[in-house]
């Protein structure tokens, strides 16, 4: 009888994240969807104009601002980040890897607004110096995230590379292949479904960070034509406007936060099948890999 | 994991010698690894170095003044401590219940995936999301206003994810003999639980409860939002608050004062480098205990 209770209670606590989940996406999207609906959702989405004063909602702009700082933010943290991995899970020695493992890990948690200020005391004067512009830009916004998401692709990168079996580099050195080869041939192909949940877990987080973002992006409702001109992101978008906004204007943010959720939402769902399903060598059929996965799911 | 081999094409001699190909490459990687890690340590240096020489004890014992420019943090301080003990009160029970229940009651199955995929999407969800679900949910449709409640609240929301995996981690890695034990001892399921397993999981536990706290104490989308930017000092659970997050925010941001910010920025990197160094210190030493 007690012990009923206690696994029923324990039951509905385990939902509690999934609640969360659907209590979140039903209270955005109630605020969100009337302008969604109002404005149309290929004008929201392509409209180039943001005057919310006026009523007009379009977030090309931003859309085209969180895309080019997040390619940016890839083009830097990740080969950094997986060089960095590669060198804690493969080629540092213990004791070396001892010191720097930790190293990382506490400094990835670092707030991201002290991320945002080095970017304005240092990097934002340097760029508008040497490269013009007014300072706050893509590329500043680029660099910024670049470093903030080192720490999250490192993590997983590391326990991607720690996951392949210690046979296959034992294989590939006994088949005469250097340390290199081995990593570039063996260790690497082995891990990829890992290190590509990594990369786009990243991904994510550069997408969605906010406040970092807003310090260093510069904020105008643009389309960026260079790396030195400044841009709005969609986080940006939100977290800036929802002090004063009211009416249509504040369901227009919701309806950003839609458009972010999704996207976000969307690269988690790529992140957990690429881990979960590593690439097979040979190819079965789409219908049999879609009938296997019903199976797996009905058990 | 995939069972690639090389393909034969690749086996062809190459231009340069492996071994030289191999220093470029171990070379070039080190070298990467160095720029990393140097530049973390370096703005945790830079903020230090900066900041450290304004944090006085009246700096850390004063209200501010004249909106931040004189005086000091305390309230910022308190708020903080307010918002982050209600976000562990509300995440800890749920986190640890979840694991408890995925671990001991379901082992696989479609339930602890659905489960596992829902925190995981959780964990992905941008913190200005949760901000401003804080601010419909908490501050309007429940009426709690700009509150130490209701941005505890959302911070319990945010760090659920984090606690639920190292929970989970740390539940699952108690070995089952420590249950078989207890049952033969005529335990019931729950006494072996609560008497066994919880207390030889705690450091784990206790890793991801302390994670959560870092989390929170750095979080700013998701609070300025939910517990407001008052510089008061917080009393009641219904009372605003500003965290050391979002002051150090306003007041860079603003261009209030900088040598304060600095000093602001000190402090939280400070506490923040404690906390995760206890939370990496314990984890060590549970992974040490049943590995």
């Amino acid at each position: 009888m007690r012990a009923a209770l206690v696994r029923r209670a324990l039951q509905m606590i385990a939902f509690s994240a999934i609640g969360v989940l659907a209590l979140i996406t039903v209270f955005i999207v109630r605020e969100g969807a009337p302008v969604l609906y109002k404005t149309g959702v290929g004008h929201f989405l392509f409209g180039g104009a943001w005057r919310p004063l006026e009523g007009e909602f379009g977030i090309w702009p931003m859309i085209v601002g969180s895309t080019v700082v997040t390619i940016g933010a890839l083009a830097i943290g990740v080969p950094l980040a997986l060089a960095c991995a590669i060198v804690l899970a493969e080629l540092a020695p213990p004791r070396a890897r001892a010191l720097l493992k930790p190293t990382i890990e506490l400094l990835a948690g670092i707030p991201s607004v002290v991320y945002g200020f080095m970017g304005v005391v240092l990097l934002v004067p340097w760029i508008r110096e040497h490269l013009g512009g007014p300072g706050p830009s893509v590329l500043a916004a680029s660099v910024i995230l670049g470093i903030m998401i080192m720490p999250t692709i490192i993590g997983i990168s590391i326990d991607a590379l720690q996951a392949v079996p210690r046979s296959y580099r034992e294989g590939s050195r006994a088949l005469g292949a250097t340390e290199w080869q081995t990593i570039r041939m063996v260790v690497l192909p082995a891990a990829r479904s890992g290190l590509v949940a990594a990369v786009i877990l990243g991904m994510g987080r550069a997408l969605g960070e906010t406040m970092a973002v807003i310090m260093v992006a510069g904020n105008s409702v643009r389309v960026p034509h260079a790396i030195t001109d400044p841009v709005r992101t969609l986080t940006a978008n939100i977290a800036l406007e929802m002090g004063y906004a009211s009416g249509d204007h504040a369901r227009a943010l919701f309806a950003t936060a839609i458009v972010l959720f999704v996207i976000v939402m969307a690269l988690n769902s790529l992140a957990s099948l690429a881990r979960r399903r590593p690439r097979r060598r040979t190819r079965r059929p789409l219908w049999r890999r879609a009938l296997g996965a019903l199976s797996r799911g009905a058990r | 994991m995939s069972t690639t081999s090389p393909s034969l094409g690749r086996m062809s001699p190459p231009l340069v010698a492996p071994r030289v190909t191999q220093i470029v490459a171990k070379t070039l990687l080190w070298a990467a690894t160095a720029l990393t890690v140097g530049v973390l340590v370096f703005i945790v240096a830079f903020v230090l170095r900066r900041g450290l020489p304004y944090v006085t004890g009246d700096f850390l014992t004063e209200a501010p003044r004249d909106m931040g420019r004189a005086g000091g943090i305390l309230p910022m301080i308190v708020g903080t401590l307010y918002v982050t003990a209600v976000a562990v009160a509300v995440a800890t029970p749920l986190g640890l219940g979840t694991a408890i229940y995925l671990t001991e009651y379901t082992r696989g199955g479609f339930l602890t995936r659905v489960v596992r995929f829902g925190a995981e999407c959780l964990a992905g969800v941008p913190s200005i999301i949760f901000g401003l679900f804080g601010f419909v949910f908490f501050v309007i449709t429940l009426g709690m206003g700009w509150s130490v409640l209701a941005g505890g609240l959302t911070l319990a929301f945010m760090i659920l994810p984090t606690v639920i995996r190292t929970a989970e981690e740390a539940v699952k890695s108690v070995p089952p003999q420590y249950r078989e034990v207890a049952y033969t001892l005529g335990a019931s399921k729950w006494q072996a639980i609560v008497k066994v397993v919880l207390p030889s999981a705690l450091p784990g536990i206790l890793t991801g409860i302390i994670l959560g706290i870092g989390r929170s104490l750095s979080e700013t989308a998701a609070v300025i939002f939910t517990a407001g930017s008052s510089l008061k000092m917080p009393v009641s659970l219904f009372d605003p608050a500003r965290t050391m997050s979002v002051h150090f925010y306003l007041l860079a941001r603003e261009g209030i004062s900088m040598p304060k910010a600095y000093a602001t920025a000190a402090v939280l990197v400070l506490a923040i480098l404690v906390i995760n160094a206890t939370a990496y210190g314990l984890m060590h030493r549970f992974m040490k205990r049943f590995s």
